[in-house]
């Protein structure tokens, strides 16, 4: 049995009076693109805040590839190769699309306490870069700002600047928010490609791409997970049912 | 220790907080309810200053150029936003910060030509400016219990205000959620004109009821105003009740800081060095005191909920 | 050399390149035009230029809207200041204090109103430089108020090399303004710069792609107070006086509209900012003494209709011809 590269073990978050995250266990195997569905205000964005870093628990902790990365920050996380993307777009929009790109895998190499040299001219860096934008399919797109892409090749960015910091794990808030079924369906195809070699933690609504994609489905309703295993299990599970799916 | 002195600066400390609250009150709900950082804030308050000065002259008595200077203050204050500031609700704080400042020049430099460098003086009527005694040797001016009683009243008033009116919830749903608030289809426009005026007046009190005892002069306002916004960054941006406190505790610990700090410099070191080092870390208490506060709650002791 | 002279084709680069020539002729076309103190006001303005070219570095490639950057300048003339009037003269000592000085102050405060974002930090910075502000002037000893004059400027033990001789203070000032706008062009496009750019776009997605951005910002914010340091140094040796006005806030107002009439996040914005503001200053205070009636609208204006500032209305120029 492969280890769980990711657990999460009793997580709480309250706000005041509301507990958004209600003792909440999740374990993602390596190499595995685990799904999480439910309805809205079931606590997602939190539970992604949390695990990415970017908000601190109240209780519960977080393991990732073997080490309690519970009360570390967003950035030391994303060094030990847990990345996320955002739902709502969250690309550099003054910069390059390769700029944006650049300044990812920059991260990945040390410090940046380096005043002089020109990251624009850094061919190492430039080249490496626009690599990962012909992998996604923004290749030609390199030298727009990235405010003036259309809104799907800004969903593309997004998740490219995820890949570009070398991850282990990658963290997808609804990577197909706003788009259209084609859209959705070409991101969905490319998110296949990249199953092996990434494990995907993936929350979304569209359900025909969480059923083409997941290995296996959390659902989350209020804070708490009421179920979880394969596609067909989820489907078939009458709790999910009239929680979520709805009877049909 | 000398009790006639503590009593003394205990009333000075207290009489500062309470003018501290009257200036911040305004300009806390104007950064909590618009976002608008309006560093011609301490204008509004020189504002009342001039105008009951010179209401004061003209009527020959203090309260009633007073109470004519009250609603021409928030009359200024609503068109001062209705004018300019509005426009600015959109716009980033770099471009408030910068406009409001141009606000600051012109009118000082306006009220400097009209009145003069001397400003204007309020004069106190005969029957306040006698002393009341408390205990033991200890007396305190008569009309800086009036200062502290009036700005109670207001602060009373403010409190009734935001927590018991129809009005009050509004602002007080606004300091926490604008957007909500907008969408629930309330006439917002009014509302930041309201609130706006509002902290003009209470500004333009706090300017009028300090002048029978300092002088209504050009730049009077940025002096309060710097400390005033310590006073809300320590309470809380957007909190009225973290103002009341802060503003009490600053005026307080300002005050009572100055006079202990020179003793307590004067027992451990030579009279030359105290003379120095006295001064110098009292200007510097109450900015380091905010530094601690910050180091430990970086959004104020009171950030208002959804913060 | 080729690119620079690309560079020049353009309208921005046109008048960039006049700015650089008329700072660099100005001792020489004063006494042509028998206006010798323009020479004066040049200096004063290449002077100030290394200041807001200091804060336009965090303010406008980094988004740190910092009110109290004139503190700095302070710093480095009352180290000037003090060190002198203690009798201590060397240029070596006083303007290693003064640069270290500001550095360390900036790293104390920086590290303070760094912890904090948007408004909160604005007003920090304000108050912080006020506190500088009162304790200097309530230190009797160097003249509070009044301010304390400097009998000799700095003096580096080098006899060809004497500040004291007007041409040299100018072109020493005059090298350390193409030297600070020379580095600030290379920190900008550097990988710190694109960590501090991208801090300003996005900083929560910085964070997100690996970037703990508090330490490259406290760098950045050191990094400009010593620069502003040595405005103040320089300032110090030009007036032979220093006094607490320098940081008094409405000085740090007055260098943030300079930057952003100069045109925000640009490498020569600050300069044209400071020699237009300065210039303008000083016409318009021999027109009247209230001229500050007319200088308040004005930067409402400005603000408020010429965003991007000159840089930004010269750029203007560009788009259309293409």
């Amino acid at each position: 049995m492969t280890e769980a590269i990711l657990k999460v073990d009793n997580l709480v978050k309250s706000f005041g009076g509301l507990v958004a995250t209600d003792h909440f266990n999740l374990e993602v195997e390596q190499g595995e693109i685990h799904a999480i569905i439910g309805p809205n205000g079931a606590g997602k964005t939190t539970l992604i805040n949390q695990i990415s870093g970017m908000m601190k628990s109240d209780g519960g902790s977080i393991t990732f590839d073997g080490r309690d990365i519970t009360h570390m920050s967003a950035p030391s996380r994303c060094h030990t190769g847990l990345v996320r993307s955002f739902q709502i777009t969250s690309i550099l929009k003054n910069f390059r699309v390769i700029d944006n790109v650049a300044l990812a895998i920059q991260a990945r190499q040390g410090h940046s306490f380096r005043f002089w040299k020109a990251a624009q001219k850094d061919q190492e860096l430039q080249g490496a870069a626009q690599a990962v934008l012909e992998e996604i399919g923004l290749g030609e797109r390199g030298n727009v700002l990235a405010g003036n892409l259309a809104h799907g090749e800004q969903r593309r960015l997004e998740i490219a600047m995820a890949l570009a910091t070398s991850p282990k794990f990658l963290l997808l808030d609804e990577p197909m928010a706003g788009m259209d079924s084609q859209a959705s369906e070409d991101m969905t195809t490319y998110l296949r490609t990249l199953k092996g070699k990434y494990t995907m933690l993936l929350i979304e609504h569209d359900m025909d791409a969480v059923f083409a994609l997941a290995d296996r489905i959390t659902v989350l309703v209020y804070g708490r997970a009421i179920a979880s295993g394969s596609p067909d299990e989820i489907r078939n599970n009458a709790e999910v049912r009239s929680a979520y799916l709805g009877d049909d | 220790m000398d009790y006639a002195l503590l009593a003394e600066q205990f009333f000075n400390g207290f009489q500062l907080g309470i003018i501290l609250f009257l200036v911040a009150a305004g300009l806390t709900l104007v950064f909590g309810i618009m976002d608008l950082v309006n560093l011609a804030h301490g204008t509004l308050y020189m504002f009342g200053a001039f105008f009951a000065a010179t209401f004061s002259m003209v009527t020959g008595s203090m309260f009633l150029g007073m109470l004519f200077a009250l609603p021409v203050t928030l009359v200024a204050g609503m068109l001062m936003e209705w004018s300019l500031l509005r426009t600015l609700y959109q716009r980033n704080h770099l471009d408030q910060v910068q406009v409001t400042f141009g606000l600051i020049i012109f009118f000082n430099e306006l009220f400097l030509i009209a009145w003069g460098p001397e400003g204007a003086a309020i004069q106190l009527p005969d029957y306040l400016q006698g002393t009341t005694p408390l205990f033991g040797d200890v007396v305190v001016p008569d009309y800086r219990l009036v200062i502290i009683t009036s700005g109670l009243l207001v602060a009373l008033g403010l409190y009734f205000l935001v927590s018991k009116t129809r009005i009050g919830m509004l602002i007080r749903a606004g300091a926490s959620n604008r957007e909500m608030v907008a969408a629930l289809g309330v006439n917002i426009k009014m509302l930041y004109t309201v609130v706006f005026g509002l902290g003009a007046a209470l500004a333009g009190f706090a300017g009028m009821i300090i002048t029978p005892i300092t002088q209504a002069e050009s730049g009077m306002g940025e002096g309060i105003l710097i400390l005033a916004f310590v006073v809300i960054v320590i309470g809380g941006i957007g909190s009225i009740r973290g103002a009341f406190i802060a503003a009490i505790i600053t005026g307080l610990i300002d005050t009572l800081g100055r006079s202990f700090i020179d003793v307590a410099m004067l027992a451990v070191m030579d009279t030359e060095g105290a003379e120095t080092a006295g001064p110098a870390i009292s200007s510097m208490l109450i900015y380091i005191i905010m530094a601690v506060v910050l180091a430990v709650k970086p959004q104020g002791l009171f950030p208002p909920k959804g913060a | 050399m080729g690119k620079i002279l690309s560079l020049m084709k353009t309208p921005r680069g046109i008048y960039n390149t006049i700015l650089v020539l008329l700072c660099l002729s100005m001792p020489f076309l004063a006494p042509a035009i028998e206006q010798d103190f323009y020479r004066d006001v040049m200096l004063r303005a290449i002077i100030f230029a290394i200041a807001t070219i200091s804060l336009n570095l965090i303010m406008g490639y980094g988004g740190m809207i910092s009110f109290g950057h004139a503190v700095y300048l302070g710093v480095g003339g009352y180290a000037v200041g003090i060190l002198s009037y203690h009798g201590i003269e060397s240029g070596w000592i006083q303007w290693s204090v003064g640069i270290i000085g500001s550095g360390l102050l900036a790293l104390l405060f920086g590290a303070i109103c760094l912890r904090t974002k948007g408004v909160y930090f604005i007003m920090i910075t304000l108050a912080f430089a006020q506190m500088i502000y009162f304790l200097s002037v309530s230190i009797e000893k160097y003249g509070s108020d009044d301010g304390l004059n400097i009998d000799t400027r700095s003096n580096f033990g080098i006899e060809a090399f004497d500040l004291n001789d007007p041409m040299t203070m100018y072109y020493t000032a005059f090298v350390l303004l193409m030297a600070c706008l020379y580095f600030s062009h290379r920190i900008v496009n550097s990988r710190f710069g694109m960590v501090i750019r991208g801090s300003m776009s996005n900083d929560d997605r910085m964070g997100s792609i690996g970037y703990p951005t508090y330490p490259y910002k406290l760098a950045a914010f050191v990094i400009a107070g010593m620069m502003a340091g040595l405005s103040g140094i320089l300032s110090a040796n030009f007036e032979s006086f220093v006094s607490p006005d320098m940081m008094f806030w409405t000085t740090s107002g007055e260098m943030i509209f300079m930057a952003v009439l100069g045109g925000l996040g640009t490498i020569f914005g600050p300069l044209g900012g400071t020699m237009i503001f300065l210039i303008l200053s000083e016409m318009l205070s021999n027109i009247t003494e209230a001229w500050h009636l007319i200088f308040g609208p004005f930067l409402i204006v400005v603000v408020l209709f010429a965003r991007g500032g000159v840089e930004g209305i010269i750029g203007k120029f560009e788009k259309r011809n293409d």
